[in-house]
């Protein structure tokens, strides 16, 4: 890829700077939005009404609308939180619904037109409901074991000869501790990141082929346009996937809290 | 656009290159709103959403319960019925035979009285008329008795002259011829019996 010298012409790669758009509100205070915020406010808008007017026109019989609400929400009951936390998963279930749908709704915006960015590609989303599942799996596990229990459950795995614990009890500690929400974290906006560079690749590509360069070269904009589609398509993939893994790591974390035995 | 945008934040801040890292380290607004939409969704799943489709979902199972329960019901009534109007059919099959059975039994009882009764009209009529029959052959023989006493007196009178005049006399010869003549004709037998009646 060659960037092309001089104002407004040439090829830009996308870069990392596509994640940090100028504010245009309340700069320099916490409450500063810029243009990926206002695609996270218009999610929540749109997932939260879609839910809310699907629960207001609840009836016994469903109509269209409500089967497809229910669907999605049977996907997280059944598919996620049953199956991964059998009896416990009534007490986790609105946790998790809101986790699922949020993520999803916000990685969906990737690939709306208009809006063009997953809005958990910023790390702020995925950490904030990654603290909220670290919190709430030390909280509900300590308060059932106590914390020693816990700490005894998590960091010394029981059948394993003493002298291993040195080995064992740092990795479990991390793993409890840092690992498991970071990645959590991590995993969402890593995989949100590289989505949309590519796809902006593909379609900035396109761009400069078609306008931009010469001859043959406008051939290859059929490639690049083509690849688009595809990855858009698998955007589409990756954000659905992206949200069932997160929610369903989150169900295992919490059910390894409160379950007896590991 | 982003990429101009992009381009428009670099030129406004030169010499400022956006860190890699920095992706990895969220801005205070950052976490803000994302708290805030988090705390919105929350709020939404867990008060609004949820609890209605649980309260649909509950009352559709209830619903589909109950109503497997109430074609439960309807079945076993109308199995009840069913026994039911059965054994009534019975019941009334029963009553009819015992019915026909009654009225042919009182059919029976009625034909053999009227024969009876029959039976004894002819007999009473055959005793009537025998009897009539028996009282018109003694006034008929007694008649016969007076007017061939009277006839074969005269007769005898008039063969024999005055000398029978004694009535006393006359009678008794009259009946003793009379006497003579009924032995003979018993004698005779039944023949001259069954002629005469």
């Amino acid at each position: 890829m060659i960037a092309a010298s001089g104002e407004g012409g040439g090829f830009h790669p996308p870069s990392i700077a596509e994640f940090f758009p100028a504010a245009f509100a309340f700069e320099g205070t916490p409450f500063e939005m810029n243009r990926i915020i206002l695609v996270r406010l218009v999610a929540t808008a749109v997932l939260v009404a879609l839910f809310v007017v699907a629960a207001r026109r609840a009836q016994l019989v469903p109509g269209r609308g409500q089967n497809v609400a229910e669907m999605a929400l049977d996907f997280v009951r059944v598919n996620i939180a049953q199956e991964t936390m059998g009896h416990n998963a009534k007490r986790f279930l609105p946790m998790l619904t809101t986790i699922f749908f949020a993520v999803l709704a916000m990685n969906l915006t990737g690939v709306v037109p208009l809006l063009n960015i997953a809005s958990t590609s910023l790390i702020g989303m995925p950490l904030v409901l990654a603290a909220w599942v670290y919190v709430m799996y030390l909280a509900v596990g300590i308060k059932k074991f106590g914390l020693g229990g816990y700490l005894k459950n998590n960091l010394l795995p029981p059948g394993l000869p003493p002298v291993l614990y040195v080995l064992v009890t740092p990795i479990e500690a991390l793993q409890v501790f840092v690992f498991r929400p970071a990645t959590l974290a991590l995993r969402l906006t890593a995989n949100m990141i590289a989505g949309h560079l590519i796809l902006v690749l593909c379609f900035g590509a396109t761009h400069f082929f078609l306008f931009e360069a010469g001859g043959a070269l406008k051939a290859a904009a059929a490639l690049s346009l083509t690849a688009g589609v595809a990855f858009t398509l698998f955007e589409v993939l990756v954000a659905g996937l992206q949200a069932y893994i997160f929610t369903l790591l989150a169900a295992v974390y919490l059910n390894m809290a409160v379950e007896e035995e590991h | 656009m982003r990429i101009l945008d992009a381009a428009a934040l670099l030129a406004a801040e030169p010499g400022e290159e956006v860190k890699g890292v920095n992706l990895l380290i969220p801005a205070d607004y950052d976490i803000l709103w994302s708290i805030v939409v988090a705390v919105i969704i929350g709020f939404a799943f867990y008060r609004l959403v949820l609890p209605k489709f649980t309260a649909v979902l509950d009352e559709r199972t209830e619903k589909i319960e109950g109503g497997i329960a109430k074609a439960e019901n309807a079945q076993a009534e109308a199995a009840a019925a069913l026994a039911e109007y059965h054994s009534q059919l019975a019941e009334a099959r029963a009553e009819a035979a015992r019915i026909r059975e009654d009225a042919r039994a009182e059919g029976g009882a009625i034909v053999a009285e009227l024969r009876s009764k029959a039976s004894d009209d002819a007999a009473r009529i055959l005793e009537n008329a025998q009897r009539q029959i028996e009282a018109e052959r003694q006034q008929a023989s007694v008649a016969l008795r007076a007017e061939v006493g009277a006839l074969a007196t005269e007769l005898a009178s008039r063969i024999v002259g005055e000398a029978l005049a004694d009535s006393a006399r006359q009678s008794r010869v009259i009946d003793r011829f009379l006497d003579e003549l009924e032995a003979t004709t018993v004698e005779s037998g039944a023949a001259s019996a069954s002629r005469e009646s």
